[in-house]
């Protein structure tokens, strides 16, 4: 083919471990062309990774990459590192998924993109920097000197990530690889990158390949796709012919899992009205105290990351809660179980205020309302086999129970949760993330608790393990008729299980209405913005996307004027001043609003 | 995706009433077992322990009984034909300067030391592991009143606390070990909480809160577990320091005194007559060098056993 700048051919990478060879990538063939975006999807452990890796010659000691690379007819396998550096870091270059780790802490972001330039095209220091400041504006950095200057420990994971990029295209490079660039970040941040790197793509005409496990991303800039499963390539071609007339069943299988926000989801089962209220939150408000540095005081100030939040729940009932890092879902969730203290404020479980109990007060109650977490591996004890971890809520709250009596409820529950009762020994490392997930659940549902809280507790699985997650979660909502608080960055996931949807900005809600309102029928700028940042699997609707822009940076949450982003009319411009702050207007019935400018 | 889907549950659950619960407790045994050098070590000191626990029935001579006929003599193997005397007899380790037997009094000082080194060094792990997870985990303003507690005692020389005790309590064979126990728990209880500080926010410590477990339940079946890799290094590096601890006290006379002995006497003695009779410092030195690597690769084993990452 001519034109192809990239030219993978039958390349394998396998590793050596003490188990024998493990083969991460089984005879890959890939063609990038000039100014062409290859996105290659995979979920995890694919290969998608070690494919490009192997490439570069950038693999763990253990691996080996055999076959050929031809970087513009240049065979880039087997050549020496002298050489092999010649190409990479300046014809073709990498960004990676987490800005932090990939950027030196200690020295300024200036720094390190001026280096990046002289080392690489040998310019001089002034011009150097004039160049840099150049590549500063083309991805979107406001104030390019004054961020010169700062540490990367300074900036945003969004601010952090625009920097590796334009690091990555400073020396004009035929081929940027990004390695899921986005998946670190909040979808509205997400979104600017992805915008970026189009502009990027279509300005200086660079070829990306762009690594992704997540279907919208690669359909809202890809122009050829690769599907890998377990190594393999399965499927190979354009965009439109991948997404809208796939041959391969894995691809069908990973379209399907995909929960779409642009689609209506199947109704799940109205719960009663007539149901007894659970639990009633009446302004809560979660609040940390902060040192500031200052002279010749330091000040406290509060960082409010729960301010003034009311909702009910029913039984049976579930409501999902939908915000961006930072904006205090998981608080939230921490001041409801009272793991964390209310700073004021009513938490009324069956009518009565948990507010003023102590943690010894707390724990009977405890039975009744548990909570799954993000991070499968992390909330479990590694030290821990996954059947003591399920039965530790028994053991503690019910300690009239006998060893072989919580022996036989354990097993159930793993099967209950499909997990294979015989893992009862396993240690948490030795099973997979999904597998881990089931465990937290088995561990939340083992008490039969009447309410669930799932904070983001399928945000770090793959997409076909989320769906199975999803609906083991609504499979034992209905079974024991539970209560559901589902907090996720992701809506259109929330969309599939809730009946109410919450949306938060800063501790505050903006908006609240029903699952289908929310989506449907908009009204606060910031939920529209989310929802439209949302990347669709969906390669034509992604291209005909208007996109809303929003406020560059998140403002800081110690910042007063913060919550009234959406409000400026009201604002007074003074970041200690007492504000005021947006009301809930209702604008339907169960709609809630909160005040904010005409767009 | 390789998860397990209840297909078949009836028979899965039958399936699974062959696997009884394992603890980690269990499974570190099993892994430690297996582990060689451990195992090597546990032997090797098993050995020095009972032949220090029957070395009276080992030998034809008693720890104290002097012969001035004998004076620095060498063992009658002795590859060095210059040394200037002979002991004979079943002196296999040669005399010191007193006409004494020098094995005899290595397996006497064995007695000593080993004690010693267990006695003090568990002293210090089960004080300073309490004292650090407490104070780490439940943090505040107790942690700041225990942990300045612990500075105040850093602050004083600790010779000089054990002159007070020995002073105060007479000289006391297990003073000596409560003594050292009680300075070295400090530094266990200063690595202690700061490893429960690091672990404290760790999301499965939340978890085991939202399941409705006791602090105290938190810190033993969680923090400590979690702890214990650094903790076990530690011990073994505690177990030398306090054998050499226990010689430097008696070398000052506060510890144990002639005719009982100790390696860590014998070693000191016997350097002064590296030159003229090297037997003295060889053989107490070799056994305290042989104990303290078995100790070495015990804490490796048993830290290797308690992590189930590795295996």
């Amino acid at each position: 083919m001519t034109g192809s700048i990239l030219q993978i051919r039958n390349l394998d990478v396998r590793f050596s471990t003490p188990d024998g060879e493990v083969y991460a990538v089984k005879r890959a063939n890939i063609d990038i062309d000039e100014g062409e975006c290859l996105g290659v999807v995979g979920e995890s452990g694919s290969g998608k990774s070690q494919l490009f890796l192997g490439a570069l010659g950038l693999l763990a000691n253990n691996g080996r990459a055999a076959g050929s690379v031809k970087f513009r007819g240049e065979e880039l396998l087997g050549l020496p590192p002298s050489e092999i550096n010649k190409v990479r870091g300046s014809r073709i270059t990498m960004i990676f998924q987490d800005p932090l780790t990939s950027l030196t802490p200690h020295l300024t972001i200036g720094a390190q993109i001026i280096e990046a330039l002289r080392v690489h095209q040998h310019l001089p220091h002034a011009e150097a920097l004039r160049r840099s400041l150049e590549i500063l504006d083309l991805v979107r950095i406001p104030e390019a000197r004054e961020r010169m200057s700062q540490y990367p420990h300074e900036l945003s994971g969004g601010m952090r990530q625009r920097v590796m990029i334009a690091m990555a295209t400073a020396c004009g490079p035929d081929l940027l690889i990004a390695d899921e660039p986005t998946t670190a970040l909040d979808v509205t941040v997400q979104a600017q990158i992805l915008d970026i790197m189009r502009d990027l793509k279509k300005e200086l005409k660079t070829a990306i390949a762009m690594v992704s496990h997540d279907m919208g991303v690669i359909a809202g800039i890809a122009d050829n796709v690769a599907v890998m499963r377990e190594g393999e390539i399965v499927e190979t071609g354009s965009v439109d012919d991948v997404f809208y007339r796939c041959k391969h069943p894995y691809t069908r299988t990973l379209l399907d899992s995909i929960p779409r926000v642009d689609h209506p989801p199947p109704p799940i089962p109205a719960e009663e009205a007539t149901n007894a209220e659970l639990l009633k939150v009446e302004n809560l408000r979660v609040y940390f105290p902060v040192k500031t540095r200052g002279f010749p005081f330091r000040t406290i100030r509060q960082l409010r990351a729960v301010d003034d939040v009311s909702f009910t729940l029913r039984q049976g009932e579930t409501l999902g809660v939908v915000g961006e890092s930072g904006c205090g879902k998981s608080t939230l969730a921490r001041a409801v179980l009272r793991l964390a203290a209310p700073t004021n404020g009513v938490v009324a479980w069956f009518g009565r205020d948990l507010a003023g109990l102590d943690e010894r007060d707390i724990r009977p109650l405890r039975k009744e309302f548990q909570i799954v977490f993000q991070d499968p591996l992390a909330s479990l004890d590694p030290r821990m086999t996954i059947g003591q971890s399920i039965a530790e809520p028994l053991r503690s709250l019910k300690p009239e129970m006998t060893r072989e009596e919580i022996t036989r409820d354990v097993r159930n529950m793993m099967v209950r949760v499909g997990l294979d009762p015989a893992w009862i020994n396993r240690y948490p490392h030795e099973i997979s993330g999904g597998q881990n997930q089931r465990v937290g659940i088995a561990r939340a549902m083992i008490i039969k608790p009447k309410l669930l809280i799932c904070d983001e507790a399928v945000s770090a699985l793959d997409v076909s393990i989320q769906s199975q997650i999803v609906d083991l979660i609504r499979a034992l909502q209905t079974e024991f008729g539970l209560s559901l608080i589902f907090i996720s960055h992701d809506l259109s996931v929330v969309r599939q299980v809730s009946h109410r949807v919450m949306v938060l900005y800063l501790g505050r809600i903006v908006e609240f209405a029903d699952r289908d309102a929310i989506y449907s029928d908009a009204r606060h700028p910031y939920t529209r913005a989310l929802i439209q940042a949302i990347p669709v699997p969906d390669p034509q609707a992604e291209r005909a996307k208007k996109r809303i822009p929003l406020p560059v940076e998140l403002p800081s949450p110690l910042d007063s004027r913060a919550p009234l982003s959406f409000l400026k009319s009201r604002m007074i411009d003074d970041p200690d001043a007492e504000q005021y702050r947006p009301q809930l207007i209702e604008v339907a019935p169960g709609h809630l609003v909160a005040e904010h400018d005409a767009a | 995706m390789n998860f397990i889907l209840p297909r078949d549950q009836a028979e899965m659950m039958e399936r699974a009433l062959d696997f009884k619960g394992r603890s980690l407790w269990t499974d570190a045994r099993r892994r430690l077992l297996k582990n060689r050098a451990a195992m090597a070590s546990i032997v090797i000191l098993a050995v020095i322990a009972l032949m220090a626990v029957f070395a009276p029935n080992l030998s034809p001579y008693a720890f104290d009984y002097q012969d001035y006929s004998i004076i620095s003599c060498a063992p009658d193997w002795w590859p060095d034909r210059t040394a200037p005397c002979i002991a004979g007899g079943a002196h296999w380790f040669g005399t010191d300067n007193l006409g004494r037997d020098l094995f005899v009094r290595v397996l006497y000082g064995a007695r000593v030391s080993l004690a010693v080194g267990l006695i003090a060094t568990l002293v210090s792990l089960v004080v300073g592991v309490a004292y650090g997870a407490i104070a780490g985990f439940i943090g505040g303003r107790l942690d700041e009143l225990m942990m300045r507690f612990v500075d105040v005692l850093y602050s004083l020389p600790y010779i000089f606390l054990v002159i007070i005790l020995m002073v105060v309590f007479h000289r006391n064979f297990f003073l000596l070990f409560i003594a050292i126990g009680a300075v070295e728990w400090l530094t266990m209880a200063r690595i202690v909480r700061g490893q429960t500080l690091s672990i404290k926010y760790k999301e499965y410590i939340e978890a085991a809160r939202a399941a409705g477990v006791t602090r105290a339940a938190t810190i033993v079946r969680h923090v400590i577990p979690n702890v214990l890799g650094p903790v076990v290094v530690y011990v073994t590096l505690t177990v030398p320091a306090v054998i050499l601890a226990e010689s430097f006290i008696s070398f000052l006379g506060l510890g144990i005194q002639d005719p009982l002995t100790s390696w860590g006497v014998l070693i000191s003695d016997g350097s002064k007559q590296i030159e003229t009779a090297p037997w003295l410092l060889i053989f107490p030195a070799t056994f305290m060098g042989v104990t303290l690597f078995c100790f070495n690769f015990i804490g490796d084993g048993l830290r290797d056993a308690l992590d189930p990452k590795d295996r």
